[in-house]
């Protein structure tokens, strides 16, 4: 066990954190609003949501905890329920048969509060858009801040958009409202 | 006398490869239903079209397999699952997206369909209804100090979604039921009418932790229905692929199932190790999880000179730090004390409903497709198939242990042996519709894949049966009796697909 421990400390593995991406953070200029901002400081509580993906997008987001990675180093962290959460990271096509536990979860979560959409299915349904039992991309169903495309994301890909919604400063018009 | 023969059945379709399947009469599916209830047949698949069920059946004495189809002609079929309740998720499946009655079906519920897709039997006849959601009538639970605890369909961690309602006496749990059916996604529905690239990708993103052997199996079914002959570097690529698939989905789930019981270093160590194992496959073949990289006729990444050394690099990494995992985790009491004895899973379930993957081989059900069904390459390698009897999360974790190695010595005969050549042959064109199946070892099991092909190459139907049908119901079989603060660890040790299943 010594040894394990020892071993798994020599050298670091965890990785320089990559740059926030530039076309993430043109859609969060429109999308986040500084009161919000000052209030969290430089922390987020996550809570994953999958509303119909095929669990390949749930595995990069498991990684982003692995030590390569390390999300908590970031101030981000992922929680147990919607009502500790400013973040839902949503996943997959929305199906019909998730809809109504997506929005029950997105009203279960308390103001301010972002959605992030991941995953090509979550923007758009991706390749079950048109089925009989999907509604759409996550925005069909609960406004949408943030879409990290991917099939699924890297964990590298997950990071730079998280980390430009930690950057990010410039208000949302049309989060006024629910501030 | 073959299968068929003994139900009684018509000649075979002439198109149907590699399995003969042909129609039998309302007494040949009968027979084949008591074989499957006296146990001398296994289940391997229960599917349907418009006003036909087909039923794959294995004779694990001789090997053979064979799909039976019955006629429905007025809507209605005998219910397997009054003599083999294995079938009894599937049925109810039938019955929600075909409308064909499983008459004498003991479950009058609904399965995938909760009422909110705005259409009925939408494989079928696909009437419109107004989506209403009827409640969901769980078992009745009666009896004094008991008490329910439901839970779902989303979940507190990073996990799929699905219901569990538990019934509990104190903190001993009495009875699990299941509901699942939230990410039904329509798959089979968006496979009717497309072509084999858009088919196969559909395939590949059925259930995203197993995308490698979805594909794999898809198009194994598509190239014995279409006579394809791949290359031989394409069939080994495939199987290297496939086995790297195990062997980060094995590391994954052994880390996670030592985290359940707050092991969290072990948690720690597999993550690294998995997380090398997904940076090979993308170093290797451009995609960390290695999606749609199997086409139908071969593969679309090839390996060259650096991508043998990340890989023979990764494989002596995960030699020299999984022996050292494993004796952690087999001297750490408090792990022990938690994984031995917990979710016993019987022995004689594990066979009834031919439960696939560790879950079953753990459970003394020796059955691997690789070995089993030895579909090229694996019919020219070298590895052992682990079983165990004790059916505990203990034994399942054993299992997953011993086929990691396995998995490696696999990558390495793959590696010694790799011709040159070309990835991928050409799909040719038939003039007739053809039928084909596989089924290949995914990690968590065998997966199922049955097409009719058009002459134009267009999907008419493909059915995909994830092993995860026939190990979620014997979920509830061994969570009895267990604590409810046990039961992340048991379900981790299962760790059944939600995706595969609800399709
Ligand atoms: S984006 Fe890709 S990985 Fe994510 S849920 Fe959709 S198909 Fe699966």
């Amino acid at each position: 066990m010594r040894n394990i421990l020892l071993e798994s400390f020599r050298g670091a593995l965890t990785e320089a954190p990559p740059d926030a991406d530039g076309a993430m953070l043109a859609e969060l200029a429109n999308s986040l609003n500084e009161r919000a901002r000052e209030r969290l400081g430089r922390s987020l509580s996550i809570r994953q949501v999958d509303a119909g993906s095929c669990n390949g997008c749930e595995l990069e987001i498991h990684a982003l905890n692995n030590a390569f990675y390390d999300l908590e180093r970031f101030g981000l962290r992922f929680v147990a329920s919607p009502r500790h959460a400013d973040v839902l990271l949503v996943t997959g096509p929305v199906t019909k048969n998730m809809r109504e536990a997506l929005e029950r979860t997105w009203a279960a979560t308390p103001d301010p509060k972002w959605v992030v959409a991941v995953g090509d299915c979550a923007r758009d349904g991706g390749m079950f858009a048109g089925s009989y039992a999907v509604v759409g991309g996550v925005s069909a169903v609960i406004p949408v801040d943030l879409h990290i495309r991917g099939c699924p994301p890297t964990p590298t890909q997950l990071l730079q958009g998280l980390i430009a919604l930690l950057q990010d400063k410039k208000p949302r018009n049309n989060c006024e409202a629910a501030l | 006398m073959t299968i068929l023969e003994r139900c009684g059945a018509q000649a075979p379709t002439q198109e149907s490869r590699p399995w003969p399947r042909a129609v039998v009469d309302a007494d040949g599916w009968r027979f084949a239903a008591s074989q499957l209830a006296e146990g001398l047949w296994e289940l391997l698949a229960l599917w349907a079209e418009a006003y036909v069920v087909h039923s794959a059946v294995r004779d694990p004495a001789s090997g053979e397999i064979a799909v039976l189809s019955l006629p429905c002609a007025h809507g209605g079929y005998t219910a397997l699952a009054q003599w083999h309740p294995p079938a009894m998720r599937l049925e109810r499946t039938i019955r929600d997206l075909f409308g064909l009655e499983p008459i004498g079906l003991p479950d009058a519920r609904p399965w995938l369909d909760h009422g909110r897709w705005g259409v009925k039997h939408p494989l079928g006849t696909a009437q419109s209804t107004a989506p209403e959601p009827p409640g969901y009538q769980f078992l009745p639970a009666e009896g004094e100090g008991l008490h329910q605890i439901g839970v779902g369909p989303v979940h507190a961690g990073i996990i799929e979604p699905g219901f569990f309602l538990f019934t509990a006496n104190g903190e001993t749990i009495v009875r699990l039921e299941e509901r699942l059916g939230y990410v039904h996604k329509g798959i089979e529905g968006l496979m009717v009418d497309s072509d084999l690239d858009r088919a196969i990708q559909l395939a590949g993103r059925t259930s995203g932790d197993s995308t490698v052997a979805y594909a794999y199996a898809f198009a194994a079914a598509a190239e014995a229905a279409l006579e394809i002959d791949v290359p031989p570097r394409a069939i080994l690529l495939r199987a290297l692929m496939a086995e790297l698939e195990r062997i980060a989905n094995h590391l994954g789930d052994f880390g996670a199932i030592c985290n359940d019981a707050s092991f969290a270093v072990m948690h720690a160590q597999c993550g690294i190790l998995r997380e090398r194992v997904l940076r090979a496959a993308n170093a290797c073949f451009g995609h960390r999880l290695m999606r749609d990289r199997i086409v139908v006729g071969g593969v679309t990444a090839d390996l060259n000179k650096d991508g043998r050394a990340v890989l023979r690099g990764l494989l002596g990494e995960i030699t020299r730090r999984l022996p050292r995992l494993a004796e952690l985790y087999d001297k750490t009491a408090s792990l022990q004390d938690r994984t031995v004895g917990a979710g016993v899973l019987n022995p004689a379930l594990a066979s009834q409903y031919a439960c696939g993957g560790y879950i079953g081989r753990a459970s003394g059900r020796n059955f691997d497709a690789r070995k089993v069904i030895r579909y090229a390459p694996y019919d020219q390698l070298v590895f052992e198939v682990p079983v165990l009897a004790q059916g505990d999360v203990n034994a399942r974790v054993w299992i997953r242990i011993r086929e990691i190695e396995q998995s490696v010595a696999i990558i390495r005969q793959i590696l010694d042996r790799l011709p040159e050549g070309e990835l991928r042959a050409a799909v040719s064109q038939t003039d007739t519709s053809r039928e084909g199946a596989a089924a290949v070892e995914g990690f968590r099991g065998d997966i199922f894949v049955w097409m009719r092909i058009s002459a134009v190459g267009a999907i008419e139907r493909c059915h995909l049966r994830d092993p995860s049908w026939f190990q979620w119901p014997l979920l509830e079989a061994a969570i009895g009796g267990n604590i409810v603060a046990d039961f992340p660890l048991c379900n981790k040790s299962f760790n059944c697909s939600y995706s595969g299943h609800d399709l």
